[in-house]
């Protein structure tokens, strides 16, 4: 078995199942956000903000920023690991995918981050 | 993990590896026996088609999450930029860009939700592969399209 790995959970049957909880709960929040929006035209900022005001739609906002964060991890950590190889690419390719992994990371590190402040800031 | 020349140059993976040719003990037989690597050539049935635009569409998601996390942003920040955001989401170009995000986002999520099926068990049959396909790619259609209308 290869244990040298750079995954999520270390195992790829644990990052599947992450893959699909996350994915319902990132489906769950999109309709919830569309159904707001499409039940609501011409809303007003105050009406808007009232939307985020409860505990539970900010508890539910941060679940989905963590679930886009491990989901979009996966899913691009599998992504890089297909086509980004010295067999698909050379020589260079270990240390190009190295770098491609760390710009993901903190592209979806500063996501839940900025994220989190921007719903418990407010 | 594709670190070692062996690994490399193994009579399985060697057809795209240029540099494994020559390579003692490692090409014995028939080292000019036709190789179809020509992707225009190689025929990519719709099950197939599906599945690649799950992962292009994932990864322009991932992208796309920032211009969403943006906009939220400055639709909660105050009045003035509430507003302002109102107005610039009125134009059609960011109508556009709009439309193409939440275009993406329903069909990642009706194959998404293919998948689930699969993992269950569903559609594993060459004709179901086929069937679900054609769902995957009707349904979000069908979503986009109505999304297209409310949207404009
Ligand atoms: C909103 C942001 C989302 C992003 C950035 C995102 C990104 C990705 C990426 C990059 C992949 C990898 C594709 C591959 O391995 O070929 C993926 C796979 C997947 N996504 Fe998403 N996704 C999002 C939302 C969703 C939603 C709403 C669902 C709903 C069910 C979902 C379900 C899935 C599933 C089941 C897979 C696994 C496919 C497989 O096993 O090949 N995703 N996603």
């Amino acid at each position: 078995m290869v244990t040298a790995v750079t995954n999520f959970g270390r195992s790829g049957l644990y990052d599947w199942l992450v893959q699909r909880v996350s994915g319902v709960v990132l489906l769950a929040y999109f309709i919830f956000i569309g159904a707001v929006v499409v039940a609501n035209p011409d809303m007003s900022y105050q009406e808007w903000r009232t939307t985020f005001e409860p505990t539970w739609v900010r508890v539910f906002s941060v679940a989905a920023l963590l679930s886009l964060a491990a989901h979009a991890w996966i899913g691009l950590w599998c992504t890089l690991t297909d086509y980004v190889t010295p067999r698909m690419m050379g020589a260079k390719a270990n240390l190009l995918r190295g770098v491609l992994t760390c710009v993901c990371a903190v592209a979806l590190f500063t996501y839940v981050v900025w994220g989190i402040s921007i719903i418990w800031g407010s | 993990m594709g670190s070692s020349a062996v690994s490399d140059c193994s009579p399985f993976f060697r057809i795209n590896s240029p540099h494994c040719l020559g390579q003692s003990g490692v090409i014995t037989v028939n080292d000019n026996r036709p190789v179809n690597l020509d992707m225009t050539t190689i025929k990519l049935p719709l099950p197939a088609l599906v599945s690649i635009l799950t992962r292009a569409s994932g990864v322009f998601l991932f992208v796309a999450m920032a211009v969403l996390i943006y906009a939220l942003d400055a639709s909660l920040a105050s009045e003035e930029s509430f507003n302002a955001l109102k107005l610039e989401l009125a134009s059609p170009l960011y109508k556009l860009v709009i439309w193409v995000i939440v275009a993406a986002l329903i069909y990642h999520a009706a194959s998404g939700i293919k998948h689930l099926f699969g993992d269950a068990g569903v559609g594993e049959t060459l004709e179901g592969g086929i069937l679900g396909a054609k769902i995957v790619v009707a349904v979000a259609a069908i979503l986009i399209v109505v999304a297209g209308i409310w949207i404009w």
